[in-house]
């Protein structure tokens, strides 16, 4: 088991150097930081001098992979690669557009992206699997036939409307709570608790449908008749033994996106003007700000490859069949 | 005697279609009941409709049963489930699937004792323990903390015995408890049925498709044909003398000890049941049915006891008596065809952090065997000795690790690939994922002729054509799906795709096991009929020993990896000399009973290939085993006319 | 002549994949085992009611798909020139729709503009809400608009009913002689859902659409049914004018995800090995990377790109066109890996089946092995992940657009519809005219493809047979 993991835990490299090697490309290769200049500094104002005077700023003024000039190892490490790329493993992410540092900002922001992500994550998790089990309990009835409608026409509604219409009525109309902002401490909650809403009812459709389906598969199997057979009751029959089974893919989907919910939600954040990472990164994205967007771009990768570590674990810790093998 | 279990009258559909119709029956306390039928016949239908378990869409449409003072079919769910399980108790089929894969054995147990009993805590778990005594599982305590999937086969079917226990259960259904099993495990766990139904005084219904499980077993017999009961009997009545001409049929088709014989076969198809039948249901495939059994339903007819319902009941000509041909003999050619030395098979096991080898399975270990043109080798074994890995190493679907091969005496290896596959063919066990169910017929037989480039691109038409009618099969099949075709005849068609390249050997792995007795008496004739016109050489993979002693002129049996006794079929079969060959032989359920042989038990399971013991494989469950058995393996001992044996006991005794 | 057919580069695709899904329509016709699961998925009523909604939608889009240019009226007759207006055969059908614009917002159906205005009225400058150019600009006076709008639905209704009525007539006189039937039990028949395929809920849709188009025409000519956005175009001529976007979008995606999906999810599956290693080392990269992101990243890119590049692209809806089609691009290499990894553990399975044993005894080649055992057998999956992308890929447009990263700005879609609107919504009284349209053309496409999506999945996906 510990071998396992470690051996996950290795494999995380070449993926990440993958990642950091990809985005290399894209940012400084296919796209060049005269592009970048150009495209930050307006068509009014491109002249070389200005581009060159952009890209010292910046430090994208070095060489890509090899600095020529330098001696000794600052052949290497005096280039755009190794300053801007390579530095990313340890977690040195420079500076933004705004002269702020990356790595600053992403730890104070990712405590109101949590705030936000982890509610909706929980909720949404309980919320979904208890629809999905009322839709299995009740499965040769029109009820389940009218929630499976349900449930796809809540998927069929944009993500944005669910935001607008919940801070049109709930904020704007009824003033039942804040249209937008944070704070910190017990006085966030009524900040935090329009977009949880939100976002729970959003996540409601797809979620719901998807873990009745694993349920249904799992009642149709041969132990739940064994189960009947024994002489338990349907509701017994449905929580020991049916959720007992479904639970397992359900949390391992569930694991992965788990380190996640430190990036937030982009349109969420950004609608409801929580100062996360989330709305950072649209903030970086529409201000074409690449030094963050591409910290960002290795943050995720970081997170998400945390995620499948923890999935693998915890795959072998409710399924002991993975477990014991 | 009031019986405890009375069924009137069921019916019982599911849709349109009335998959039990009218079936009455009763089995008293301490008595067992076998309900007898081929697949698609309504005896699982029967079970469930007692448990009131349909699955969905089912419904039981009328009908009765009585179980001791309770009715029921007329009990609301909630007390239905105190009969579940209480009062009577069910055993399901596939053990794997029917335990809760993520809840230890013991809990699963305990919820049944503490429903029924009303035990929780210790006292549950002391109850369970007994249980798992009763059921003869050695190391009680332990087990219960395991899963099922650590479990053996033969243990995970007593696990499932235990639970349906727990409620002290007056009436046990058993629904093929041990079809999934392999044949020294099924005699273990018959073994454990029979003593508790004693000990217990429960009633027991078993239903099964087997004859030898039913003679073996039960005391009285109902056969089922379509969703309906056609004849019913004490057991010793019915053996002697069935009395419908479906469970004669049945009876003919079976492949028996002593008799090479051409098998009976039962022409056509089970009738779909949602549509409307008039008359007898077995009419249209009945040879002697007349024009009544057309347009009238039989009624019941006592005949001696027996009841069956037949128009012809008793006007039926005497039992006919199959021709019996003597055992197969065919004279030895100097050259065999294909010539396999020292054939091994390992897998590397990989373990640890950077997925170092740690060791082997061996699958296949040393294995040697030569089979001649227009003859039958039959390779025998429990499921897991290796004898599937053996015929597919023999075609290179699995690469060898050692050995050599040869084929009409050229050596094949991975460059004369080619050759090789033109002359030696499979047919797999399984006819509906053997045949791809997005190419038709003809193009599915075309295939290896593409491939291989036989016959020219003109005439392949042509010799589809004459494969179909060789396996017979209709012309028009080649332009069909293979959806459209039963069982039967998809094994016919996967016969005839590796016809289809002429090869000289064909590797049968367990061609019939999937089939009905009645089914697997057709392919079975068909397989002879092609070796006489063929002389084709087969190697017969199979688990069956019944049909090995129809078909085989030799056979090899293998115990992990290894082959352990060799020789002509009818002297191994008759007269085995390795303990294993006579735990094997002695565990196959017979119909006649058996006289003057002692019965032998095997104990515990098949150890694991990964881990195999050392000395001789079979020693820890060889009752003959001595102390030289525990260090090494033995060598050949040679029994003179071909047949030799792999044991020390034997050894000694020469 | 006097217009330019103009075929931009989405056109091409679309009708290739047109083309494309005609054949294939064709082969699955002569096949019955391919026909089989298509004729489950007609005789669903759910199913089928969305796919006459999706067809008109698909209609729609492909109308406006055939664009063109219009030569000019002053040019010379020698050296024609066209207008740099790029319009379509939609344009041209729906024309008053497209050129009456207003000065800037105003209500649906309201016959004055949303901003009070100093306007002369009787000499005198007062500051009111002026009367729209076109929308009632037929009414003399304003109490007449009630009326004339319940007129228009009334008719709109009626000659709606009408056509339905007689639609209706004609199949039913066409099915009672082809199954030769009297017209009452076909009626009894139809009404009771026992024709065998579902004319109830066919004709009940079919009607309502009709109504619906018919009122929706009637009031059109006289009205701006949704209204008018902020430089006064019609909000119901640029929701249908985002259709096509939004079609493109889920469809030509799929067109980029579904090569790579398949040959690198079966090759991984069947070949196993190092290249099992090598692609699943690819898609867990790309899958790590957060999409938005990568999005943006290479959409950046493609902007430059285009900026850089002036003179390849003629015309503004030219360069719209590369960029809409660049987005496609990039949202398939960012969203083939599900589907990829979902094919290679089917091919995992397969590779282990006797049939794919049987072809490999006979040494049958690992192309053919893969063309003949292993796609026909995991194309269901390939073509449920079709129909449930699209709706996933039609949502996500407008997700990206308001992050910035969708379609170009300057094009006709539902995403820019919403990040345009949006922060109209704190106006007082309301603009929500924009956003409601643009959400419930959505909503009903997206609701349509998922429903058809559901009857295909369920026809098509064994595991779930037997399951109501």
């Amino acid at each position: 088991m510990f071998a396992y993991i470690l051996r996950r835990l290795l494999y995380a490299i070449p993926i990440l150097i993958g990642v950091n090697l990809l985005t290399f490309a894209l940012f400084f290769v296919v796209n060049t930081p005269d592009d970048m200049a150009r495209l930050q500094l307006g068509a009014k104002h491109v002249t070389p001098d200005a581009i060159e005077r952009w890209k010292v700023e910046h430090g994208y003024d070095k060489p890509l992979l090899l600095d020529s000039k330098a001696t000794g190892s600052a052949q290497f490490t005096d280039t755009i690669f190794f300053r801007h790329s390579a530095a990313m493993f340890a977690f040195q992410f420079g500076k933004g557009d705004d002269g702020r540092d990356i790595a600053n900002e992403i730890r104070t922001r990712m405590w109101p992206s949590l705030a936000i992500a982890l509610p909706v994550f929980v909720i949404g998790l309980l919320v979904n699997i208890t629809f999905a089990l009322l839709m299995v309990f009740f499965r040769t009835t029109y009820l389940d036939l009218w929630g499976v409608v349900l449930c796809v026409v809540l998927m069929s509604v944009s993500g944005l409307f669910y935001i607008i219409a919940g801070q049109y009525f709930i904020a704007k109309l009824w003033d039942l709570l804040p249209i937008s902002g944070y704070a910190g401490g017990i006085n966030g909650f009524k900040f935090v608790l329009l977009p949880v809403l939100v976002s729970v009812a959003a996540g409601l459709g797809s979620g719901a449908r998807w873990y009745r389906t694993i349920f249904l598969e799992e009642i149709g199997k041969d132990y739940v008749r064994t189960a009947r057979a024994k002489g338990l009751g349907e509701v017994r029959v449905l929580f020991r033994h049916v959720l007992k089974n479904g639970m397992i893919p359900i949390l391992t989907g569930a694991v992965v996106v788990l380190p996640l919910l430190f990036m937030g939600s982009l349109i969420t954040e950004s609608f409801f003007g929580i100062p996360g990472l989330g709305s950072y990164t649209i903030d970086a994205i529409q201000a074409q700000d690449f030094a963050v967007v591409r910290a960002m771009v290795f943050l995720g990768s970081f997170l998400y490859i945390v995620g499948l570590i923890l999935t693998d674990i915890s795959y072998s810790w409710v399924d002991p069949r993975v477990r014991l093998q | 005697m009031k019986p405890l279990l009375r069924v009137e009258n069921l019916v019982t559909a599911i849709g349109s279609a009335r998959v039990v119709d009218g079936v009455s029956f009763h089995v008293a306390a301490g008595e067992t009941y076998a309900l007898l039928g081929e697949s698609g016949c309504g005896k699982s239908m029967t079970a469930l409709s007692l448990m009131r378990l349909l699955p969905d869409g089912g419904r039981i449409v009328s009908g009765a049963v009585q179980l001791g003072e309770t009715d029921v079919l007329g009990l609301p769910e909630r007390e239905m489930r105190r009969v579940r399980g209480g009062q009577m108790a069910m055993v399901f089929q596939e053990p794997m699937l029917a335990l809760n894969p993520v809840i230890k054995v013991g809990g699963q147990i305990d919820e049944a004792l503490a429903l029924h009993q009303g035990l929780a805590g210790q006292a549950a778990r002391d109850a369970a323990r007994a249980l798992l005594d009763a059921v003869g599982v050695p190391d009680a305590a332990r087990r219960l903390d395991t899963y099922p999937f650590e479990l053996s086969g033969g243990l995970r079917q007593r696990m499932m015995i235990a639970m349906a226990l727990a409620g002290e259960p007056e009436l046990l259904i058993a629904d093929e408890p041990t079809t999934a099993l392999d044949v020294t495990i099924q005699a273990q766990v018959l073994d454990v049925l029979r003593r508790l139904r004693t000990e217990r005084r429960m009633g027991m219904l078993l239903i099964t498709h087997d004859l030898g499980v039913v003679a073996e077993n039960a005391d009285r017999v109902g056969v089922m044909y379509a969703g309906e009961l056609v004849e019913e009997g004490a057991r010793d009545t019915f053996f002697a003398a069935p009395q419908h001409p479906y469970s004669r049929m049945l009876f003919e088709a079976l492949p028996r000890p002593g008799d090479s014989g051409r098998l009976t076969t039962i022409a056509g198809q089970v009738p779909r049941l949602d549509g409307q039948l008039r008359g007898c249901r077995f009419a249209p495939r009945c040879p002697f049915a007349i024009a009544r059994c057309r347009t009238e339903s039989p009624g019941w007819q006592d005949r001696d006891g027996q009841r069956v319902r037949c128009h012809l009941a008793g006007s039926l000509p005497a039992t006919s008596v199959r021709e019996r041909v003597a055992h197969l003999v065919a004279e030895h050619v100097s050259q065999p065809l294909l010539q396999v030395e020292g054939l091994k098979v390992h897998f590397p096991i990989r373990r640890g952090f950077i997925q170092r080898t740690v060791g082997h399975v061996h699958a296949v270990d040393d294995v040697s065997l030569a089979i001649e043109a227009g003859r039958t080798l039959a390779l025998v074994g429990e499921s897991g000795c290796g004898k599937t890995t053996v015929g597919k190493a023999l075609l290179r679907l699995i690469e060898p690790t050692a050995g050599t091969i040869l084929l009409g005496g050229e050596t094949i290896t991975a460059k004369n690939a080619p050759t090789l596959r033109r002359q030696a063919q499979m047919v797999f066990q399984d006819p509906f994922s053997s045949l791809n169910p997005r190419m038709r017929v003809a193009d599915i037989l075309l295939e290896g002729m593409d491939a291989l480039g036989v016959g020219a691109a003109g005439t392949r038409r042509d010799a589809i054509a004459r494969l179909l009618r060789q396996v017979g099969l209709p012309d028009d099949a080649g332009d069909r799906y293979p959806h459209a075709f039963s069982g039967g005849q998809r094994q016919r068609i996967a016969i005839a795709r590796a016809l289809a390249v002429s090869p000289r050997l064909v590797i049968c792995d367990e061609p019939t096991s999937a089939l009905d007795v009645s089914v697997q008496a057709q392919i079975l004739n068909l397989l002879k009929d092609l070796q006489a016109e063929l002389g084709l050489a087969y190697l017969f993979i199979t688990h069956n020993l019944a049909v090995v002693e129809y078909l085989a002129h030799d056979v090899a049996v293998m115990y992990l990896g290894r082959i352990v006794e060799q020789g002509p079929a009818a002297e191994v079969l008759r007269a085995p000399r390795h303990p294993y060959t006579q735990a094997l032989v002695s565990a196959v359920p017979r119909i006649e009973p058996q006289i003057g042989q002692s019965i032998i038990r095997l104990a515990g399971d098949q150890p694991s290939p990964l881990n195999p013991p050392n000395g001789c494989h079979f020693h820890p469950r060889c009752p003959q085993a001595g102390a030289v058995c525990r260090q090494t393996y033995p060598g050949q001992t040679d029994l003179g006319g071909g047949h030799w044996v792999r044991c020390h006991w034997v050894a000694g005794q020469v | 002549m006097s217009f330019m057919p103009v075929v931009l580069w989405t056109d091409r695709l679309i009708f290739a994949l047109l083309a494309a899904v005609l054949e294939l329509v064709w082969f699955i016709r002569r096949h019955p085992h391919l026909r089989a699961p298509w004729a489950a998925v007609a005789r669903r009523p759910m199913a089928m009611g969305a796919a006459l909604v999706l067809a008109v939608f698909v209609v729609i889009g492909l109308l406006d798909s055939l664009h063109y240019r219009e030569r000019l009226p002053d040019s010379p007759p020698g050296q024609p020139q066209y207008s740099v207006e790029v319009l379509s055969a939609f344009d041209a059908l729906v024309g008053p729709l497209r050129t009456r614009q207003e000065k800037t917002y105003s209500a649906p159906l309201a016959m004055q503009l949303y901003a009070k205005e100093f306007i002369e009225r009787d000499g005198a400058t007062v500051r009111d809400y002026p009367r729209l150019k076109y929308g009632g600009a037929h009414l003399k006076r304003a109490d007449a608009r009630e009326p004339d709008i319940v007129r228009r639905i009334l008719v709109g209704l009626a000659q709606g009913l009408a056509v339905g009525l007689l639609l209706f007539g004609l199949l039913a006189a066409w099915q009672t002689r082809h199954r030769h039937m009297v017209f009452g039990t076909w009626l009894t028949a139809w009404a009771t859902g026992h024709l065998g395929w579902p004319g109830r809920t066919i004709a009940l849709t079919v009607a309502l659409m009709l109504m619906l188009g018919m009122v929706t025409f009637h009031l059109a000519a006289g009205y701006h049914v949704f209204g008018t956005d902020k430089v006064g175009q019609d909000v119901l001529y640029i929701s249908l004018k985002s259709i096509r976007t939004g079609l493109v979008i889920g469809t030509l995606t799929t067109l980029v995800t579904l090569p790579l999906a398949i040959v690198l999810g079966i090759a991984a599956g069947y070949f196993r090995g190092w290249v099992d290693d090598v692609i699943q080392y690819v898609y867990t990269v790309l899958n790590s990377i957060p999409g938005v992101l990568l999005i943006a990243a290479a959409v950046l890119i493609v902007q430059v790109a285009i900026e850089a590049h002036p003179d390849l692209f003629d015309t503004a809806a030219a360069r719209a066109d590369i960029r809409l089609l660049a987005l496609c691009l990039i949202m398939g290499v960012t969203s083939w890996t599900s589907l990829a990894r979902l094919l290679r553990g089917e091919s995992l399975k397969l590779r282990t089946l006797d049939y794919v044993e049987a072809a490999r005894a006979f040494g049958v080649s690992h192309a053919r092995i893969i063309s003949r055992h292993i796609f026909p057998n995991v194309f269901h999956l390939v073509l449920i992940a079709i129909v449930l992308d699209f709706s996933g890929l039609v949502l996500a447009e407008a997700v990206l657009s308001y992050v910035g990263v969708g379609v170009d700005p300057t094009m006709y879609s539902w995403g820019n519809m919403i990040n345009g609107a949006r922060l109209e919504l704190a106006r007082e009284p309301v603009v929500w005219w924009q956003l409601g349209a643009a959400f419930a053309f959505m909503f009903t496409l997206v609701l349509a493809a998922n429903l058809f999506a559901d009857g295909v999945r369920d026809a098509f996906d064994p595991r779930l047979e037997g399951r109501r």
